[in-house]
C-alpha cells in the first residue's frame, strides 16, 4: 500500500519535471550536449573503457581546453563531438538534435558545414599545395572552383599565410602547416573548432602563434572552440577548463572573469 | 562533388605518382596496342588474299570431282575424274564459258648437272595462260603444237630457272624431269610470293598431253580450269557446267553432284573465314591480355587505397560522403585505364604502320578495333576500379584517420 505523502511526492515530482522541462524549452539547447556517453573498445576480457558515462554542456562561443592524464579518453571525447565515431551507449546532441540516430551522409554534411578539425599532426595533404588543402572541404560542399579558391586565398590570408598558397607542406614549418590547417578548419566557417593536441608538435612561440589565432577566432567571429592539451600554459588561453581522469570528467571550472559564473563540477554537483 | 571536380582530383592524384601511373597503365597499353596490331594485321592479310585471288581472274572457274564436301570431301576418292571429251563438251556447249584448260599437278625433283631442285610440276592446256592472265617474261607460253605432241617442252618459273641455270639463260636449255629430257621453251612472268608464303614462281608447266603421258600414265584430267565470257556471266557460266556435266555423268534428277564447280569468290570467302578465325583467335588473346592489364590497375588501386587510408580519413572529416570516396578512387581507375586505352591506340597504330610495312601488308587501320578497345579499356577501369573504390568509401572516418 502507498501513503498518501508517498503520492504527493510523486505528483510534485511530476509537475517539478514539468517545469524543468518547460524551462529547456525555453533556453535555447546549448551547442553541444552529452549525458552519460560511454566508449568502449573491443569485447569481453580485451574491452576498453575509454569513457565511463561523461556528462557536459558546451554553448555556442565557449572555448573550452580538456586536460586530463594519458588514455583519459579526451581524444575519444573530441571524436565523438565531431561525429567521427560513435559512443557506445549514452545520448549527444547537438542543439539538441539526436546525432546517434543521424545517418553517414548527414553526418558528413555536419562535419563539413558546423565543424572544423584541427589535428596534432596537422594532417595535410601529401604533396599538395596548402590552397589545395584548404579548399578541401568547399569541394565537398559543391562550392564552384573560383570561389572555392577566392575562399581558400582569404582563408589562408587569415591566419598570416598569403602568399603560400602555392606551397606544399614539405616546403613549410611546423607552424605553418597548422595554420594551413586552421584555414581548413575554419574555411567553411564552422560554429565549431576541435583541436586535439593542436600544438603538441611545436616549439612554445609558434604555439603561442597558433593559439593566438584560436583566440581571435573565438574572440571575434564566434566561434566555439574544444581544445585538447597536455600543457597548462596552452590552457590557459581557454575560458573554461574541463579535467579527465579514467573515462570521465573529473573537474570543469569557467574562469571568473570572462564569463562571471562558476559552476561546480559534476561530482559536486551530484554529491 | 561534381563530374569535372573529381576528375581534377584524380588527373592530380595521378601525377603525383606520375611513374607509378605509367608503368600501372602498361598492362592495358600493351593490350590494347596487342588488339589493334592484331586486328590490322588481319585485315591487312584479308585485303592481301582478296587482292591477290582477283588476280587470278576473277571470272576464273575450276571444275573438281567430288561431291559437296567439297576438296577433301569423302566421295573424291570415288568420284570420277574428267576426260578430254569433257573438255571438249564444254568449249562447244557453255557459251557463257570463254577458256577451257585441263589441270593435274604433282610434286617432282628436276635434274640439271650437279643441281638438283624440288618443285611443282603442273600439266596444263595452252588456254592456262589466258585463264589466270599470265605471260612470260622470256620466250614464249606453251602452244597447240606442244600439246597435240606431247612434246617434252616446258615454260618454268624464275626460282627454278636461278636453280638449275645460275645466271645462264634457260632459254632451250635442257634439263631431267622425272625420267625424260625436257626442254625450256619459256620462262613464266615472276609473280613472287603469296599471301600464304608459297613462292609462285617455283613451278614448271609441262603440256597437259605430255603430263598425262609421262607422269601420270593415263588419260584422266584431275581438274579443269574456266574463265567465263564475262564476271557478269559468271553464274550463268556455273549453271551452264553444272547441268552439262550432270547430263555427261548420267546423275539423276534429284541425285546429288558428284563434282563441284569453284568460283573464285568462294575461295576468297573461305579464306575470309580462316583469317577471320585467326584474328578472332588473336584478338581473344589480346583481351585477355587486357584483362591482365585490368588486374594490374586494381592491384595498384588496391595500394593505392591502403597508402592513402588517411588521405581518406582526412576527407571524410571533412566532408566528404562515401559516395564522394567511391568516385574518386573510381574515376582514378578509369582514368588510369582509358589513359592505358589511348596510348595502346597510339602505339598499336605505330606498330601497325611499322610491322605492314615490313611484311609488305597493305595498311588496313581498324578504326572500329580501336573504339572497341578503347571502349573496353575504359570498361576494364570500371570493373576492376569498383574493387579498391568500395574498400576505400567503406572505411570509418576514425579509423582512417587514425591508420598508421
Ligand atoms: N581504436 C582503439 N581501440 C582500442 N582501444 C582504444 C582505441 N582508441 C583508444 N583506445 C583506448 O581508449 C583509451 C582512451 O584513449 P584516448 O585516445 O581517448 O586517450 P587520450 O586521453 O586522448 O590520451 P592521450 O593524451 O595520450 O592522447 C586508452 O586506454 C586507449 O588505449
Ligand atoms: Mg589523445
Amino acid at each position: 500500500m502507498r501513503s498518501r505523502s508517498d503520492a504527493a511526492a510523486e505528483l510534485d515530482a511530476i509537475e517539478e519535471r514539468a517545469i524543468e522541462e518547460r524551462a529547456i524549452e525555453e533556453r535555447a539547447p546549448p551547442l553541444l550536449s552529452l549525458r552519460g556517453v560511454t566508449k568502449v573498445y573491443g569485447q569481453g576480457d580485451a574491452a576498453v573503457h575509454a569513457l565511463r558515462g561523461v556528462d557536459i554542456e558546451i554553448e555556442a562561443g565557449e572555448f573550452v581546453s580538456i586536460q586530463g592524464t594519458s588514455g583519459s579518453g579526451k581524444s575519444t571525447m573530441m571524436n565523438i563531438i565531431g561525429c567521427l565515431d560513435a559512443a557506445t551507449a549514452g545520448e549527444y546532441r547537438m542543439e539538441g538534435e539526436l546525432v546517434s540516430e543521424l545517418p553517414p551522409d548527414v553526418l558528413a554534411a555536419l562535419r563539413n558545414s558546423r565543424i572544423g578539425f584541427i589535428f596534432q599532426g596537422f594532417n595535410l595533404l601529401r604533396r599538395t599545395s596548402s590552397a589545395a588543402n584548404v579548399e578541401l572541404p568547399l569541394i565537398y560542399a559543391g562550392v564552384p572552383r573560383i570561389e572555392r579558391t577566392r575562399k581558400a586565398y582569404a582563408a589562408l590570408a587569415a591566419v598570416g599565410l598569403a602568399g603560400r598558397e602555392r606551397a606544399t607542406s614539405s616546403e613549410l614549418s611546423g607552424g605553418q602547416q597548422q595554420r594551413v590547417a586552421i584555414a581548413r578548419a575554419l574555411v567553411n566557417d564552422p560554429e565549431l573548432i576541435l583541436a586535439d593536441e593542436p600544438t603538441g608538435n611545436l616549439d612554445s612561440r609558434t604555439s603561442a602563434e597558433i593559439m593566438d589565432i584560436l583566440t581571435a577566432l573565438n574572440r571575434e567571429r564566434g566561434i566555439t572552440i574544444v581544445m585538447v592539451t597536455h600543457d597548462q600554459e596552452i590552457a590557459d588561453y581557454a575560458d573554461r577548463h574541463v579535467f579527465f581522469h579514467d573515462g570521465q570528467i573529473r573537474s570543469d571550472t569557467r574562469d571568473r572573469d570572462r564569463v562571471g559564473v562558476e559552476r561546480r563540477a559534476p561530482e559536486e554537483r551530484r554529491a | 562533388m561534381n563530374l569535372i571536380t573529381s576528375l581534377g582530383l584524380a588527373v592530380s592524384a595521378l601525377l603525383r605518382n606520375r611513374m607509378r601511373s605509367l608503368l600501372t597503365t602498361l598492362g592495358v597499353v600493351i593490350g590494347v596496342a596487342a588488339v589493334i596490331v592484331m586486328q590490322a594485321m588481319g585485315a591487312g592479310t584479308t585485303e592481301l588474299v582478296t587482292a591477290e585471288i582477283s588476280s587470278f581472274g576473277s571470272n576464273m572457274l575450276v571444275v573438281v570431282p567430288g561431291g559437296d564436301g567439297g576438296m577433301f570431301g569423302g566421295s573424291l576418292l570415288s568420284a570420277p575424274l574428267f576426260s578430254d571429251a569433257d573438255l571438249e563438251a564444254i568449249t562447244r556447249e557453255c557459251d557463257a564459258v570463254r577458256y577451257v584448260s585441263a589441270s593435274g599437278t604433282r610434286s617432282v625433283r628436276v635434274v640439271k648437272g650437279e643441281k638438283s631442285h624440288s618443285t611443282t610440276l603442273s600439266g596444263v592446256s595452252p588456254a592456262y595462260f589466258a585463264i589466270r592472265e599470265w605471260s612470260t617474261d622470256a620466250g614464249r607460253a606453251l602452244n597447240e603444237d606442244d600439246e597435240r605432241q606431247a612434246a617434252k617442252r616446258c615454260v618454268i618459273g624464275h626460282t627454278v630457272a636461278t636453280e638449275l641455270f645460275g645466271g645462264q639463260d634457260p632459254l632451250d636449255q635442257e634439263f631431267r624431269l622425272h625420267d625424260f629430257t625436257c626442254t625450256v621453251v619459256g620462262v613464266a612472268e615472276a609473280k613472287g610470293t603469296s599471301a600464304f608464303g608459297m613462292d609462285q614462281d617455283d613451278l614448271v608447266f609441262l603440256p597437259h598431253s605430255t603430263f598425262n603421258r609421262r607422269i601420270l600414265g593415263d588419260t584422266k584430267i584431275g581438274s579443269i580450269i574456266i574463265s567465263t565470257v564475262s564476271a557478269e556471266r559468271t553464274d550463268e557460266a556455273i549453271q551452264q557446267l553444272q547441268s552439262l556435266m550432270r547430263q555427261r555423268r548420267r546423275i539423276r534428277p534429284g541425285d546429288e553432284d558428284d563434282f563441284r564447280v569453284r568460283d573464285m569468290r568462294e575461295v576468297q570467302e573461305m579464306l575470309g573465314n580462316v583469317t577471320g578465325v585467326l584474328t578472332t583467335l588473336l584478338a581473344g588473346v589480346a583481351a585477355i591480355s587486357l584483362i591482365v592489364g585490368g588486374i594490374g590497375i586494381m592491384n595498384i588501386m588496391l595500394v593505392s587505397v591502403t597508402e592513402r587510408t588517411r588521405e581518406i580519413g582526412v576527407r571524410m572529416a571533412v566532408g566528404a560522403r562515401s559516395r564522394d570516396i567511391l568516385q574518386q578512387f573510381l574515376i582514378e581507375a578509369m582514368v588510369l585505364s582509358s589513359l592505358g586505352g589511348l596510348l595502346g591506340v597510339l602505339i598499336g597504330t605505330g606498330l601497325s604502320v611499322v610491322v605492314s610495312r615490313a611484311l609488305e601488308l597493305p595498311l588496313m587501320l581498324p578504326f572500329k578495333a580501336m573504339l572497341i578497345a578503347f571502349a573496353f579499356s575504359l570498361l576494364v577501369g570500371v570493373i576492376f576500379g569498383v574493387f579498391p573504390a568500395r574498400k576505400a568509401a567503406r572505411l570509418r572516418p576514425i579509423e582512417a584517420l587514425r591508420y598508421e
